[in-house]
């Protein structure tokens, strides 16, 4: 599927760290639109193998904050004719979306994404109680009695798709126009000189480039240890698990704040579920058994009879979050080094709009207009976006 | 780490504590720039690696500083929450 390159060269016009599927996209973008393939993408493990494989894979845009509503809405836009852009089968599937609201502080922050995404042309509705029920029949409405659902923020373009199969096509496109993907290959130092990017130091050797975009998630920090700059991302692990197989029951995605769920039921029959945070930071990606109790007690909550069902496989990834819940994106204080982080957890979503504005960000020089309400330089000057309303469960 | 020692309360599960954040000096906000404050209030040192944490004994209400590296999920060693204002060893 992909060519192996026996060796890096000596100079490349943009170097990507990280073979996610946000590295990967500003890859595959870069050769296509911009005609720039003198292009290395180096990954210190495999392709795919960090957050791009390790999320739930669900894809929505009903944001809060105006900035992200556009930029999501633009990454479901760009979903549609992916599978058709590959030749590659991402098993795109449109399910609906419901994020449950069982307060009325809750009903009220639903009336209020609804009206801030239907301002922008993003189908959203607040719905009630008899709406959800009548969209998942196999809720328990009560939540086991003390989480009774009010009604929802329903948003029917809310998808999922097939993680793996992103970062591949993503990968081969690249791999096809040109790009060089090297895994195995670790970045070890950036060089600068007068304020500028240089080149960068490799596992494999050291390679000249006046471009670095730097696309890590979790490893972010350690990557802008090596250029000196500081940013408000921390770390903290991220998990979930996933069923065993059973006959297709659910058919929308479910999300809950109150109870710390998210759920779908993949084309194979696993429920894919999801939680919050861990509670402090780390760097490593054990999954624990606490993780899997309290995320199964708020399942059988909403879903009694799956109390027979086990769980097949839980995992962890390294979210890299930040105050706001919004991604930091684009130029950074040093000449020629890109960033694309601040993805804690809700990164997959935006692949494609990721490679798209980080894309014309390194070619042309300047922000994307998509990303301006994600720059850098937007703690500096106390102007936060806000989006901690919408971005996860964790909160 | 599954078990968290307490100075107060001893070993005790992780479970029943809450994490402060890192142990960082606040600069004189009367004196400060405001980049100075905004990287104070914003910025993080967000690599894995030893660090002075607050944590908190929710049952007993008891706040304390661990040291804990943070890579390897890895308690180093526990103080007292006087221990900040006497200087933690080989802290900043």
């Amino acid at each position: 599927m992909f060519t192996r390159h026996d060796s890096l060269k000596a100079g490349y016009d943009v170097v990507i760290i990280g073979a996610g599927g946000h590295g990967l996209a500003a890859a595959y973008y870069l050769a296509r639109d911009h005609g720039i393939r003198n292009v290395a993408v180096l990954e210190k493990g495999y392709i795919g193998g960090g957050n791009t494989g390790r999320n739930t894979t669900i894809i929505r845009s009903n944001y809060l904050t105006p900035e992200g509503v556009k930029f999501y809405d633009e990454s479901v836009r760009l979903w549609q004719d992916l599978a058709t852009d590959f030749d590659l089968n991402l098993f795109y599937s449109t399910r609906g979306h419901y994020t449950l609201a069982h307060t009325d502080a809750a009903m009220r922050t639903m009336r209020w994404r609804a009206e801030v995404n239907k301002h922008y042309g993003v189908h959203s509705e607040a719905v009630d109680a008899a709406f959800v029920k009548r969209g998942i029949p196999a809720i328990d409405m009560s939540c086991g009695g003390h989480a009774p659902i009010l009604g929802a923020l329903f948003h029917a373009p809310g998808a999922i798709a097939r993680h793996d199969a992103v970062a591949w096509g993503y990968g081969r496109g690249a791999d096809r126009r040109g790009v060089e993907i090297h895994q195995q290959t670790e970045v070890t130092g950036i060089r600068l000189q007068a304020g500028r990017v240089i080149g960068v130091d490799t596992t494999r050797g050291y390679i000249a480039t006046s471009k670095v975009l730097c696309a890590v998630a979790g490893f972010t920090p350690r990557i802008l240890d090596m250029v000196d700059l500081h940013t408000p991302i921390y770390v903290h692990p991220l998990q979930a698990m996933v069923s065993e197989p059973v006959k297709p029951w659910l058919d929308p995605i479910i999300v809950s704040g109150s109870l710390h769920v998210y759920v779908s039921q993949t084309a194979r029959g696993e429920l894919v579920m999801g939680a919050s945070l861990d509670p402090y930071e780390l760097h490593a990606t054990r999954p624990t058994l606490d993780f899997v109790e309290g995320l199964a007690s708020h399942m059988l909550d909403m879903f009694p009879f799956l109390s027979e069902v086990k769980v097949n496989r839980q995992w962890a990834g390294l979210a890299d979050m930040t105050p706001d819940f919004a991604p930091i994106m684009g130029l950074t204080p040093v000449e020629g080094f890109f960033l694309d982080a601040g993805w804690g957890t809700w990164g997959f979503k935006a692949t494609p709009v990721c490679g798209k504005t980080m894309s014309h960000t390194v070619a042309t020089g300047r922000n994307h207009p998509l990303i301006e309400g994600f720059t850098f330089d937007r703690f500096a000057h106390y102007r936060l976006t806000g989006e901690k309303g919408a971005a996860s469960v964790g909160h | 780490m599954k078990v968290l020692v307490c100075p107060l309360n001893g070993a005790r599960p992780v479970s029943e504590f809450a994490y402060g954040g890192e142990v960082r000096p606040m600069p004189d906000p009367d004196t400060c720039s405001d980049v100075e404050w905004s990287n104070y209030v914003f910025n993080r040192s967000g690599s894995p690696g030893a660090k002075y944490e607050w944590w908190c004994h929710i049952a007993s209400g008891f706040w304390f500083v661990a040291l804990r590296d943070t890579a390897r999920d890895e308690v180093l060693a526990t103080y007292p929450a006087e221990a900040v204002r006497r200087g933690l060893p080989g802290a900043a």
